[in-house]
């Protein structure tokens, strides 16, 4: 397996922060908006944004939930071994709200898709809105695309793309795997 | 992470490992996060069909898989022994054969036969789930009991549970007693005499006979119902004999010198083996125990659903 470093730590907090500043031209104070970080991935990169959006806006309260799709998956006995579930935290109302659902890597979109009917368990939001900060183009099985994006990478199936955090990778980037033959 | 049980029936604890009992908990966690939205329904086994075939009267196991099935948006048959084909002479291997027949996936089945659980999943093509074969097992009521009791201490390992009243006659003990063994907790039957088996030390188990002495003992006390439709013979004088020996009561409770939980499979028989104010007492996670009995079954049919092939 070869990895490839694709951005490095300076590039990913340059990335993140253009991704605040996108938000909150939107958004605003966040007063009528919300994060939610899909499970198991994306909820490093939706704490990470609230964290950021507290420093740029003043605004203390930012609300930000942890959303997982595992039970609204479309592989369900597809796969010889059953996932299993993490834990899903959204401790606050998303009525009429804005929504931002955020996830790390867009690959096949199978995975937004699982999370919309996940969100709508939780109510009607006004308006819901995806931020990924990696977009693999040309891999889409679904027509989803994402409203904000860090990083577009082109890639092919067999490649994979893993995005790290120094919460707990020990730093923050990008790191493309690929088989030693292609 | 994704796991597999290791079992693909669930007809006992005694053939579940811990690490298949933490996988049932962990699930079981998220589904009791999922029973709590305001859509309390998730669509993974829509297509999945499940027959609840119940040979022996029961409430709330019947209604907490109804529950637990239809939360997960499974198809569900209802079948109970009376006013069916039962009556008029079939077999049990026909009845479940003919219920497999219109394409159903998985059996739940309460029988009053100890082993018809087992003897049916060799014979036909379904999971099966016993949620009760006679005195034998109830394995979801041990481990939505031990999830309480995980819920409410954190742990299982170290605890102290005694199991007070009729050992003899109960599947949900013995279940207790395999479940919490495998997860590290001390286990202790309380009862008269006759209504304990002699073995049970065997298990591993302590036995005593004075309830202040097994209260004293525990963290945890299960309280169980006194099983008179399967006593064919007087075990003790009278039920209120039963009661002022094995009764728990507030003062009791109030004077132990320390706080312990108090849980009950119920059905309730107030005033024999506990009284209202204890059933209603702080100290009582009766009603947290039916809450959790929906979220483990459902963890445990997901995780079994999740094993059958698709056609």
């Amino acid at each position: 397996m070869k990895a490839q470093v694709i951005v490095q730590k300076d590039l990913f907090a340059l990335i993140l922060k253009r991704l605040c500043h996108q938000l909150i031209e939107n958004h605003g104070d966040f007063t009528e908006s919300v994060i939610v970080g899909l499970q198991p991935r994306g909820i490093y990169l939706a704490n990470r944004l609230s964290t950021l959006l507290t420093d740029i806006t003043g605004n203390q309260h930012i609300q930000c939930g942890a959303l997982d799709i595992t039970f609204y998956r479309d592989d369900f006995r597809h796969r010889d071994v059953p996932l299993l579930p993490s834990a899903t935290n959204i401790d606050f109302s998303i009525e009429n709200k804005k929504v931002i659902l955020v996830d790390d890597v867009l690959f096949t979109g199978r995975t937004v898709r699982a999370g919309f009917d996940a969100l709508l368990a939780f109510g009607r939001p006004q308006k819901i809105e995806f931020l990924a900060l990696v977009d693999r183009r040309f891999t889409r099985q679904i027509p989803v695309e994402a409203d904000y994006v860090g990083k577009y990478i082109d890639t092919i199936s067999a490649e994979r793309v893993s995005v790290e955090w120094c919460e707990t990778d020990g730093e923050d980037k990008v790191i493309l795997l690929s088989d030693k033959k292609v | 992470m994704s796991k597999n049980l290791s079992v693909e029936h669930l007809l006992g604890i005694k053939h579940l490992t811990p690490d298949d009992i933490e996988i049932i908990f962990k699930t079981a966690d998220s589904f009791k996060e999922v029973i709590n939205r305001p859509i309390k329904k998730v669509p993974t086994l829509r297509d999945i069909t499940i027959a609840n075939i119940f040979f022996e009267n029961s409430t709330r196991t019947r209604l907490s898989f109804e529950l637990a099935e239809k939360r997960l948006s499974a198809d569900v048959v209802n079948f109970s022994a009376s006013g069916s084909s039962v009556k008029k002479g079939e077999t049990l291997i026909d009845t479940v054969n003919n219920i497999l027949s219109m394409k159903v996936d998985m059996v739940v089945m309460r029988h009053a036969s100890v082993g018809a659980c087992h003897f049916l999943s060799q014979h036909v093509n379904a999971r099966i789930i016993n949620a009760g074969d006679g005195t034998h097992e109830h394995p979801t009521q041990a481990l939505l009991d031990a999830y309480s009791i995980r819920e409410k201490h954190g742990n299982l390992k170290g605890l102290r549970v005694a199991i007070v009243g009729d050992i003899m006659h109960s599947r949900v003990a013995l279940s207790n007693i395999f479940c919490l063994q495998k997860m590290g907790a001390e286990v202790m039957v309380c009862g008269p005499t006759t209504l304990i088996p002699k073995n049970y030390e065997q298990l591993g188990v302590k036995v005593e006979h004075n309830l202040l002495k097994a209260l004293e003992w525990c963290d945890v006390a299960n309280m169980l119902r006194i099983q008179l439709e399967r006593q064919d013979i007087k075990y003790f004088p009278s039920l209120r004999e039963y009661s002022m020996q094995y009764g728990l009561t507030k003062d009791i409770l109030d004077n132990l010198g320390k706080k312990i939980t108090i849980m009950h499979p119920g059905p309730i028989n107030r005033g024999v083996e506990i009284t209202s104010d204890v059933a209603d007492h702080e100290q009582s996670i009766i009603l947290g125990q039916v809450e959790n009995g929906v979220a483990v079954r459902m963890a445990v049919i997901y995780l079994l659903a999740a094993r059958i092939g698709r056609n």
